[in-house]
């Protein structure tokens, strides 16, 4: 029996020392692919000596552990690095290769027997045998010896304590059998005092980090706390909630303690979760070198930020997808050498990685200065595929059309390579980091480069999140979906029915204007309660919709991808850090909630999944169109996107013609009521602001019937044509967008310039010029005269 | 797979409606008084709302829905039993009233006779016959295979066709009067 618990503890022994082995040597591995691509372009002596230091730890360990397979692979990785350090052999592509394909090897080996406890049934003789060919394939080149300096000599090399002379022939001496050390060598030359060598070891030994300072910690036990400070926060908004003015000056002092304190602790929490994001950049310059070498094109990776700190859990979600924009940058993006002479580019291609912070999210970019997206091509492309109809592909605009880069099954790689052009990866690059509350945008510029941008929160398990009512349940909605809050009125007419007078039915679809756009609106309380908005409901009353007794209701305009709604909910409570808890297994598939929290009161509330009722009120569905509220502020970091030849424009509705204008000529939008308009002479004009702006009523000018309902106020586009001001008056103002103008012919009517197609509408451009000048000559003058005057 | 037996015989027993029934004790994490719920939309009326019990959230069965008996009579306050299962996850399901730990000892469990319909069929593995009264032992597992999840399923919502969302006729209870009754019961608060 006794006998019995000894061998058990034994193994339990030998667990750990396995199970720390491989940590270790995991960590050590990642390290070494970086500094083995390092090592092909900088010829470090240190360098050598790490990563000779790492395959000899993992030898001599995997020969405690009796792991026979890999203690072969490593010494023969083992004698190869041996003779690159004392520099008997030059560091080649083919010695690179061979080790990096060691370093997979120990990998496979370390993950078999991870999972299965054994070294798995490969014997890699290819390799070894490679790895021995190149390692007595040599030719000692004298030179290079000093490169191969260990850690010793390099020091005093560093410290000028010697010269490489001395170095090289001390180690000379070395290769010829001499068995003694570097340092006592090189004493013996005379090179260096005894004194010297010590000095030098001690320095090199202290500028090793100090071992005692860090320690492992498994990653379960870190959730383990983290839930613990989660539950914590939520005891902490409990109390608060006690603390009413009134209440005992000790307990509310007391409280404010544990408020503070826990504030603390959960930040102090969250950080030992966070990781460096270059734990998973590590990997890019294998990667990146893999990857050029198979396909022959040039690539220098730049990496900024990496310091730039993530929880360990969103780091590992974003592993994959950042990998596979990497991946795309190169095999996509970057054309052939020879295509990037032709272009006037260096051969060498650049992929540059940036990560920082930017408003509480972090910011990861994956530029390349490669071909850009053809967005023609790509439009071509989504008809063949049948992604896109040819109308829709065709109202699509460019930034829109880049979009489809994220729908399932495309790719526009002309062939198929075993890297990408599958069709598989974008769409999952989106969902997974949309999957961790993320988004991913991109810029691109034809024949400049194509810049990702992947925004990620800092963390997954405390969110701001906005608390709203609907019925009798409160849900929280996370704060990253939110753009604004509306006051939605609730009335009453005459004949005592309820309406809400801002909102306007379009066959039972509820939408509001705002800012002379059209939100659509989602009644939370119809999705809850299962009322279609698919137009089968002919309801357009507001019986179902509005709480009993309420006078105003709310409009949380929120964004899911491209889209933004407005979901109309009973009332707002407040905002608060909330801890996102899993919906158990039973709930996992609703795609409205993302989850669920604790409220201060101790009860449950459902978090809302913006994305998720997007999709089930069907807002989000297939291609997104082509609506957008604002023009997005374009990234100049990388791509000088300022610099296409894009131009603003603001685009207007009178009647049902569409018109636009640039953005330039407009100085600013007003509305004016229609009682505010006086005549002076035969035109009309009104005072704002102490001046007066001449009205043109464009319907009048341009001929165009229009649709303007008595005692609706005037929407008045105030434009300056040098120094000439006046309103335009149009029906609707819409929005802006940047978009290249081709005007498809030169008009001959009055006022227009020509006719481009934008969003898929015929759209006239207004020659500001012309209206403002040749329509009224007079008004010039008037104009100046005003100038005068003031 | 007529019959089957536990390990150490021990069943928590409770009563819903006229029904005695059972789990194994080692299924069983607690039992607790009736906790303020919040109701989960968009999912079957079988699933009652989550609880918050000490920081964990719970999904909440109602098990008279789930068998598909009628809903209780007000003045009975529903108790918790919180299953724990094999993977770590916890769900409860609300009875009727709390009875005795049975220990049936290492005795054959009765197959469900073949006349017996309803929900019930599906959801109980044996039958434990006691002087008296028969306890039946329900499926912790089977229990979890709620029918309908109403979700994105556009005609499970449309309470008009007044589809029946159970298996049986007399225990069944369609769609419809559920719209009604939670509708109901929101105007009133």
């Amino acid at each position: 029996m006794a006998n019995r618990e000894m061998n058990v503890m034994d193994d339990d022994e030998l667990d750990e020392v396995m199970n720390e082995f491989i940590i270790e040597s995991r960590d050590n591995l990642d390290q070494l692919d970086q500094a083995l691509v390092d090592l092909e372009t900088n010829h470090d002596a240190e360098v050598v000596a790490r990563i000779f230091r790492t395959i000899h730890t993992i030898k001599g360990t995997s020969g405690f552990l009796g792991l026979g397979t890999l203690e072969s692979l490593t010494h023969v990785g083992e004698t190869l690095l041996a003779k690159v350090r004392d520099g008997s052999l030059p560091v080649t592509t083919a010695i690179t290769t061979a080790l990096l394909s060691l370093v997979d090897a120990v990998r496979e080996i370390l993950q078999s027997i991870g999972m299965n406890g054994g070294e798995g049934d490969l014997a890699y003789p290819d390799l070894i045998a490679e790895l021995t060919q190149l390692s007595t394939a040599a030719a000692p080149a004298p030179d290079t010896a000093v490169h191969g300096a260990g850690m010793l000599g390099g020091q005093l090399l560093r410290e000028g304590k010697i010269t490489e002379a001395q170095l090289a022939a001390a180690l000379r001496r070395q290769d010829q059998g001499d068995q003694r050390r570097l340092g006592e060598i090189l004493v013996e030359q005379g090179a260096i005092t005894p004194a010297e060598v010590r000095d030098a070891l001690k320095t090199h030994f202290e500028d090793q980090p100090n071992a005692n300072e860090t320690i492992r910690v498994d990653v379960g036990l870190l959730d383990d706390l983290m839930n613990l400070v989660g539950e914590l926060v939520l005891a902490r908004n409990q109390i608060l909630e006690f603390v009413q003015p009134g209440a005992a000056l000790a307990f509310t002092a007391t409280s404010q303690r544990l408020n503070l304190i826990t504030t603390e602790l959960q930040a102090g929490v969250m950080k030992t979760r966070m990781q460096p994001i270059e734990n998973i950049w590590n990997r890019f310059p294998r990667v990146i070198r893999d990857l050029t070498m198979s396909c022959g094109k040039k690539a220098r990776l730049e990496m900024e930020g990496k310091h730039t700190e993530l929880d360990k859990t969103l780091l590992e979600a974003i592993k994959d997808p950042l990998t596979h924009l990497v991946r795309n940058a190169v095999d996509h993006g970057l054309e052939s050498p020879a295509g990037r002479l032709a272009n006037g580019k260096p051969a060498e291609g650049l992929v540059r990685l940036r990560a920082f912070h930017e408003g509480g999210h972090v910011i990861v970019e994956i530029s390349d200065d490669g071909a850009g997206i053809n967005v023609d091509k790509l439009r071509n492309k989504a008809v063949e595929k049948g992604v896109l109809g040819a109308d829709e592909a065709a109202a699509l605009s460019d930034r829109d059309m880049i979009d489809v880069i994220f729908q399932p099954g495309f790719s526009t790689a002309e062939t198929v390579s075993n890297i990408s052009g599958r069709g598989v990866g974008m769409d999952v690059v989106r969902s997974n980091i949309e999957g961790i509350g993320g988004s991913v945008e991109v810029h691109t510029v034809l024949g400049v480069g194509t810049t990702f941008r992947v925004k990620i929160p800092l963390t997954l398990a405390i969110i701001p999140a906005l608390v709203v009512a609907v019925g009798e349940g409160r849900y929280a909605i996370p704060q990253i979906s939110l753009l604004e809050l509306l006051r939605l009125d609730v009335s009453q007419t005459d004949d005592g029915r309820t309406v809400l007078p801002n909102v306007e039915w379009i066959q039972g679809a509820p939408v509001h204007r705002l800012r002379g756009r059209l939100l659509p609106l989602v009644f939370l309380r119809d999705v809850f309660e299962g009322r279609v908005l698919d137009g089968s409901v002919a309801d357009e009353g507001v019986t179902n919709r509005v709480p009993s007794g309420g006078e105003s209701m709310y409009i949380v305009v929120v964004q899911a991808d491209d889209h933004q709604f407005g979901l109309v909910v009973d009332g707002i409570s407040d905002t608060s850090e909330i801890v996102v808890k899993p919906l158990g297994r039973l709930l996992s598939h609703v795609e409205a909630f993302a989850g669920a929290t604790i409220m201060g009161d101790g009860r449950v509330a459902l978090i809302l999944d913006v994305m998720g009722i997007a999709k089930h009120v069907g807002i989000t569905s297939g291609v997104r169109q082509a609506s957008r509220l604002t023009v997005e502020a374009t990234d100049p970091t990388f791509l000088d996107i300022a610099s296409s030849r894009c131009e603003p424009l603001l685009l207007c509705n009178i009647g049902t013609r569409r018109f636009c204008l640039p953005l330039e000529a407009v100085a600013r939008l007003e509305e004016f009521e229609a009682d505010a308009i006086e005549l002076t002479g035969r035109r009309r004009a009104v005072q704002y602001k102490g001046e007066i702006i001449h009205l043109i009523d464009l319907a009048e000018m341009l001929s165009v019937p229009a649709e303007r309902a008595d005692g609706r106020p005037l929407r008045v586009i105030v434009c300056t044509d040098d120094g000439v001001s006046a309103g335009l008056v149009v029906d609707e103002i819409f929005d802006i967008v940047e978009e290249e103008v081709v005007a498809s012919e030169h008009s001959s009517d009055f006022g227009i310039i020509g006719t481009a197609v934008i969003h898929g509408l015929i759209t006239d451009v207004i020659d500001v010029h012309q209206i403002l000048r040749g329509a009224t000559p007079a008004l010039s003058a008037v104009a100046s005269v005003e100038e005068f005057a003031a | 797979m007529s019959a089957v037996r536990t390990r150490d015989g021990r069943y928590c027993t409770f009563m819903l409606a006229d029904l005695h029934l059972g789990v194994p004790v080692s299924a069983v994490q607690e039992v607790i008084r009736a906790q303020v719920r919040t109701q989960v939309p968009l999912v079957s009326p079988v699933i009652d709302g989550l609880i918050n019990l000490r920081g964990v959230i719970v999904t909440t069965i109602d098990l008279r829905r789930r068998v598909g008996l009628p809903p209780a009579p007000s003045e009975i306050e529903p108790m918790n039993v919180v299953i724990r299962y094999e993977d770590d996850s916890v769900v409860s399901i609300l009875v009727d009233e709390i009875r005795d730990v049975i220990d049936i000892g290492d005795v054959e469990l009765e197959a469900v006779p073949a006349t017996v319909h309803g929900a019930c069929r599906d959801l109980v593995t044996g039958i434990h016959k006691r002087d008296g009264s028969l306890l039946l032992i329900l499926d912790t597992i089977k229990l979890l295979d709620i029918p309908t999840a109403v979700g994105r399923d556009r005609t499970a919502a449309d309470s008009d066709s007044g589809e029946q969302r159970q298996l049986e006729p007399g225990l069944s209870i369609s769609t419809n009067q559920f719209e009604l009754r939670h509708q109901a019961s929101r105007r009133d608060q």
